[in-house]
């Protein structure tokens, strides 16, 4: 059988249709598994740091894989995104803590209040082109965060939501009990990623890849690209929504730097530390840049200095990050495999 | 049939289309030919809606598709390809013709399946094999040679079985063989397919053994239509167009 005979017939082999419900299940195997051994750590540990850790990661990495969505599937690059990490933070906190509802109502609400900003916020921003898109969402984070500061009756104003968020037991799950609020945080970043990773994965996700490559073509094949940068937009503010309301739970509270475009950098910084090729690139860029971040500040005050020279270095040096070189590692290698 | 009625559009004031009527009947093959500037791109951008013409119908089976938006004229039916290969450069083969046929079928924005979608393949399948690209279907579409990408972009035209298919000088780029090779393609998926196929071309050998049928644009008006025989003797064309070169070569 010639070679491509032989691509003929696995084609033609009903089981095709098959192994995409087998990616489907594998993902959520992986992911079963990924919190199995999250959710067990501390059995083994009892490192409140460790810990801590793994939550922070949880926030920004619901946050910056979010980004991806926009900038590596999409090729929207916003320098606005955190906005809408510091939009879920106070407003979970401010509904928990003016009106007190049980957990999992802030949270919904906490996303339809996201899914309705962004889609304003969207609807002008999508219009745009490259840069232009990057700073008109620079300029509504940098709005969203002035508003924070000036509505000081409401916010708190640069001091943020003080006071604490309260955390009620709801199904028997405590957030005040430093355990709870940790599986609950991997629980939120595995179901997140999971729900993400379908979204890439879908018919949407290869439109997605297609106005990436070429919005031009994909309109001519009769996709309404507007609509589409829209969803997709919408969609990874919930996400990033959800990074932000783990960062409130944790730090039982909410700042006016959660808002600032800082956080929007930090997570280019993390796509291109990470790669924005694969799927779980920002997830690795996460751990990288939090691992970096407190080992640095450790031995010097000047930790901006050496984010920066790691950041050239990857941008500059590498051109691309880490998982970039893994997957494309493994990419020659099967090829040079094929090839023998 | 595509009836194309006093079609109008200026820039500045320069009239790269100037009333232009003209009408393409079901399963017809037409040459458009007419030397540089002529406004035979701008022709093929305002029937796809590119570009919005400033006055003038198009007329698709009696629908007027003038000044509507890329997404809905394809949707009724005039698929196109462009001059430069227009493809998605990191998606694979069939990938593309996979999205493609996922975009006709108004499944690209289903979030909560997993793609490809069963219902896609054969029509992806189809067309892979219609254009010889079936044993290329895991390359990604960067790495396809230039002939290859050329045929990729006329696949996704045509995978969205389109009524009117416009090809905006499918063989821009190509060695004279490879040329050869694909106006027959185009010839036989005229054949085979049953569609109206519009073509622009600049090689003279081309257009006149293969279209039955050629318009001739020059100043954004039409010089000229008719059989490759009333073309080549029309001393207009000749005139403006062809020289003397090909005048009487019909003898």
């Amino acid at each position: 059988m010639t070679e491509l005979e032989a691509r003929r017939a696995e084609t033609l082999v009903p089981a095709r249709g098959a192994t995409t419900v087998w990616a489907r299940y594998r993902d959520v195997l992986i992911a079963l598994i990924a919190f199995a051994v999250l959710a067990s750590l501390p059995l083994f540990t009892g490192s409140k740091a460790l810990l801590d850790f793994v939550i922070r990661c949880s926030a920004y990495g619901l946050f910056a894989t979010s980004l991806n969505l926009l900038v590596g599937y999409t090729g929207l690059t916003s320098f606005g995104h955190g906005m809408f990490f510091g939009l879920g933070a106070y407003s979970f906190g401010l509904i928990m803590q003016k009106l007190g509802v049980p957990i999992p109502i802030a949270f919904v609400a906490t996303l339809a209040i996201t899914g309705v900003v962004a889609a304003i916020i969207g609807a002008i921003c999508v219009r745009l082109k490259e840069i232009y898109f990057a700073f008109v969402t620079l300029a509504f984070q940098m709005l969203i965060h002035s508003t924070i500061l000036s509505w000081a009756s409401f916010t708190g104003g640069d001091q943020g939501l003080r006071g604490g968020i309260p955390r009620p037991v709801f199904l028997g799950v405590d957030l005040s009990n430093h355990v709870h609020l940790y599986v609950a945080s991997c629980a939120l970043l595995i179901l997140g990623l999971l729900a993400m990773r379908q979204i890439a994965q879908s018919p949407f996700g290869y439109t997605l890849r297609m106005i990436r490559d070429n919005a031009g073509r994909a309109s001519f094949l009769g996709i309404d690209v507007w609509r589409a940068k829209l969803t997709v937009f919408v969609l990874a503010a919930l996400f990033a929504s959800m990074g932000g309301m783990v960062m409130a739970l944790f730090v039982s509270g909410a700042y006016p730097e959660f808002a600032y475009w800082t956080i929007s950098g930090e997570g280019i910084f993390i796509n291109m530390l990470g790669g924005v090729s694969t799927f779980l690139g920002p997830m690795v860029g996460t751990v990288l840049l939090l691992l970096l971040n407190d080992t640095v500040t450790r031995f010097t005050e000047y930790h901006g200095i050496v984010l920066g020279i790691v950041i050239l270095f990857f941008a500059l040096g590498l051109r691309k990050g880490l998982l970039d070189f893994v997957a494309e590692w493994f990419a020659h290698r099967r090829e040079a495999g094929e090839g023998r | 049939m595509l009836e194309i009625r006093n079609l109008a559009k200026s820039f500045g004031g320069v009239k790269a289309t100037n009333d232009v009527t003209f009408d393409f009947p079901d399963g017809s093959l037409t040459a458009v030919i007419g030397p540089n500037g002529a406004g035979k791109s701008t022709f093929f951008n305002l029937i796809t809606g590119a570009l919005k013409p400033d006055a003038g119908q198009v007329l698709l089976d009696g629908v007027d598709l003038a000044g509507r938006s890329p997404p809905e004229i394809v949707r009724h039916g005039i698929g196109r390809a462009f001059q430069v290969a227009s493809i998605f450069r990191s998606l694979t083969v069939e990938e593309t013709m996979l999205a493609a046929v996922s975009a006709d079928q108004r499944t690209s924005a289903v979030l909560h399946k997993r793609f490809p979608l069963p219902e896609t393949r054969d029509r992806a399948e189809h067309v892979m094999e219609l254009l010889g690209l079936a044993g290329k279907r895991k390359r990604t579409a960067a790495t396809l040679s230039h002939g290859d990408q050329k045929l990729l972009d006329i696949a996704l035209a045509l995978v969205l079985e389109p009524k009117v298919l416009l090809l905006d000088e499918p063989t821009a780029g190509m060695g004279p063989e490879e040329r050869w090779r694909m106006i027959d393609k185009v010839r036989e998926l005229w054949e085979t397919q049953k569609i109206t196929v519009v073509f622009i071309e600049h090689d003279m050998d081309i257009v006149f053994k293969i279209a039955p049928k050629i318009v001739v644009l020059c100043y954004g008006r039409i010089l000229a239509t008719g059989t490759p025989d009333e073309i080549r003797n029309n001393s207009a064309v000749i005139d403006a167009y062809l020289g003397t070169e090909h005048a009487g070569a019909a003898a």
